[in-house]
């Protein structure tokens, strides 16, 4: 028997760590003061946290909630013992203009309309986001929402969103004779040619013929009494809801075999990523008008939803082929050899997968529209930083700025921060261990 | 002898060739851009074969049997697969992939969905079977390949030869009459590959029509009905396993079988 045999004969018991490794004061010592360079950076990052801390936390908590104009929270700024002319912020602006701020200039008395809306969409949004955790025939709900919402915040007849969702009832129907008679490509081509139909010419006699009969509808509002948070929201959920799918259809368009439909997808995404956005909102405020025929009234909300929506789906397109690229080849040829369809092993098994991997992808790009919205108020549309200046052109409220920032920075922050947990959120939930 | 003998006696009443022609190769020909892969091949598979397919890399085998259904696309001949020709034809291209079962190197499985659900998700869609048929049958296939207990897990929480066996039973739940072997175990441990095997045999001895690509030599000698050899995108030789293994002809048979026999 030589040296290096060994056998051995009973296994070692787990043992506790040592406890300058574990707990709270391990973890100080690793993270914290691991050394005399890492302590002195702690300690001086302390230093600055707390000097920026001293002058902030002063300037919010200033006693000027009443305040009803700059120079009354001045008086009251004084008179409280904060000095200088930035010794504190004057709140009274919000508590006077808040509502303001989300609503604009919609009538007060139908503000019911766009909370119901606002409440409505959590409803439809729930099946969609957490459809682990609610009933799902709700999703039925959600189908039915894009065709409520619209309706709630312009009012109008009651036919007009039943028209439009008539639309895709006909385009489905179409699709299906067609995809059994001839193939689904044929099926896809003649559903949306039918449904272009019953929009753009059918669908206005339909409603007018309906609202003859039986009119039933509620006050419409202007698109110019938009304005505020629910504006932002609005262009946001809408552009987000819609640049999805439309981003999909480009990804995969991008990558199809048809030349033409590639050619086609490739030059709209260079298009519109080689374009700011703001330019795509003059066009949509100025030229577009110079290009219709005289007369035609198309609503300038509309313009701008179409915009932000084509926008934001030339990014999500690319954001979506990073996440098909980085698929393996293998999960196209498993779903080939088991006899599944171009749209079955997409929606099945591409689709899933290529959409999961570009989660954080697809989240910054809803992120980055949604705080994009304040765009329009260069346009002249009224979104919170429009109204910041409206406010200002107040006599009372003259050479106010950081109050009205902050207060619209905190609430972009709320939704996106609300966003960005999500995508966490999700990215765990979704997480079904490694390849 | 190469990785592993086979350690059972093998059943082999069912394992008959019948006259029936499940797979019928004319002259083809394929090209990738301008390497010519794959030359005049010509090859006649009758229901219940078990062929196994050898050979160097690069030789083509892989690529031989991705044309049978269609993952590959030939330029020339003819490839007729149950009677069905394949063709430019969409319809027929998914009609063949549904009667032939692929199995794959990488085992292919899809991560986001659980292994019941890899099992069930063709047969809905493609067959349009019941959930309740397909999920009774996705079970009865697991349990064929022993591991039913794993039903609800997801490929990632599966080692390697479990996943393989996944794979085998995901090709099995659509009922096919003929299955492809694309090297299934040469990705997988030692310890695994007869569990792979193993399976595969059973499937060997219920008759199954078996096109194998692979370098387990016991398996060729003790399961299959023939041996094909193919070196730059030739067939050189193709025999009985006894007289392969015994008595190779071709000078480059010879060397390929004492280097992978050799050791």
């Amino acid at each position: 028997m030589s040296d290096v045999s060994f056998v051995r004969t009973e296994m070692l018991p787990e043992k506790a760590p040592p406890v300058t490794s574990a707990g709270a004061i391990g973890w100080m010592r690793e993270n914290l003061f691991s050394g005399w360079f890492n302590t002195a950076l702690t300690l001086v990052s302390l230093v600055v946290i707390l000097y920026v801390l001293s002058a902030i936390v002063p300037w919010v908590l200033s006693p000027t909630w009443s305040g009803t104009s700059l120079n009354e929270c001045r008086e009251m700024l004084a008179a409280a013992g904060h000095n200088g002319g930035h010794g504190g912020a004057c709140w009274g602006v919000i508590r006077e203009r808040w509502i303001q701020l989300l609503f604009g200039f919609y009538p007060s008395e139908l503000y019911w309309r766009p909370i119901a809306a606002f409440i409505l969409l959590a409803v439809a949004l729930a099946p969609i986001l957490f459809s682990d955790k609610v009933p799902g025939k709700l999703i039925w709900f959600s189908a039915a929402y894009p065709f409520i919402f619209p309706w709630l915040l312009w009012g109008g007849t009651v036919w007009g969103p039943i028209a439009a969702a008539a639309g895709f009832g006909i385009g489905f129907v179409v699709y299906r004779i067609l995809s059994d008679a001839v193939s689904s490509l044929a099926g896809m081509i003649g559903g949306l040619v039918a449904a272009l139909i019953w929009w753009l010419a059918l669908s206005g006699l339909a409603v007018s013929a309906l609202e003859s009969i039986l009119p039933i509808g509620i006050e419409a509002v202007e698109s110019r009494k938009f304005g505020g948070f629910m504006l932002s929201i609005t262009i946001g959920i809408v552009a987000i809801a819609c640049s999805l799918p439309l981003g999909v259809v480009l990804a995969l368009g991008r990558q199809s075999d048809l030349l033409i439909v590639k050619y086609l997808c490739v030059g709209f995404i260079e298009f519109i990523r080689g374009v700011p956005l703001i330019t795509l909102l003059f066009v949509a405020s100025t030229l577009l008008n110079i290009f219709m025929p005289p007369g035609t009234n198309f609503d300038i909300i509309l313009r701008v939803l179409i915009m932000v929506t084509l926008f934001a789906s030339a990014y999500m397109a690319e954001v979506i082929r990073g996440g098909l690229a980085a698929l393996p080849k293998g999960q196209y040829e498993g779903a080939d050899s088991l006899g599944l369809d171009y749209w079955q092993s997409q929606r099945l098994i591409i689709m899933p997968q290529a959409l999961k991997i570009s989660i954080p992808g697809i989240v910054s790009t809803f992120i980055g529209v949604f705080k994009d919205t304040t765009l329009v108020s260069i346009i002249g549309l009224l979104d919170p930083l429009g109204l910041s200046n409206a406010i200002r052109a107040d006599a009372n409220w003259n050479g106010i700025v950081w109050e009205l920032y902050g207060f619209i920075a905190l609430l972009f922050f709320v939704f996106c921060f609300g966003m960005s947990r999500y995508s966490m959120y999700l990215e765990r939930k979704l997480q079904t261990g490694h390849r | 002898m190469s990785a592993l003998a086979i350690d059972r006696e093998i059943d082999r009443s069912k394992m008959k060739v019948s006259d029936e022609v499940a797979i019928e190769i004319l002259n083809m020909n394929k090209w990738f851009g301008t390497f010519h892969v794959l030359r005049d091949i010509n090859l006649t598979v009758n229901a219940g074969e078990r062929i196994v397919i050898a050979g160097p890399s690069g030789s083509g085998k892989s690529t031989l049997i991705r044309c049978i259904n269609a993952l590959e696309e030939h330029q020339q001949g003819k490839i007729v697969v149950d009677g069905t020709e394949l063709s430019n034809d969409l319809k027929n291209i998914d009609k063949i992939r549904s009667e032939v079962g692929m199995v794959f190197q990488h085992f292919n499985l899809f991560p986001h969905l659980t292994i019941l659900e890899n099992c069930t998700l063709a047969p809905i869609w493609v067959r349009k079977t019941p959930r309740k048929e397909a999920v009774e049958r996705a079970m009865h296939f697991l349990e064929k390949v022993k591991i039913p207990e794993q039903a609800d897990k997801y490929p990632g929480q599966l080692s390697g030869g479990q996943q393989q066996r996944v794979a085998i039973a995901r090709s099995l739940c659509m009922m096919p009459r003929i299955m492809l072997f694309d090297e299934p175990t040469s990705a997988l441990d030692p310890e695994m590959i007869k569990e792979v095997l193993d399976t595969m045999i059973e499937l060997a001895e219920e008759g199954m029509t078996m096109l194998c690509v692979t370098h387990e030599m016991g398996f060729a000698r003790q399961v299959a009905n023939r041996v094909i050899f193919m070196d730059q995108g030739q067939i050189v030789e193709q025999n009985e396993p006894e007289e392969f293994f015994n008595n190779p002809q071709s000078d480059r048979t010879k060397l390929f079988l004492s280097q992978i026999l050799g050791h």
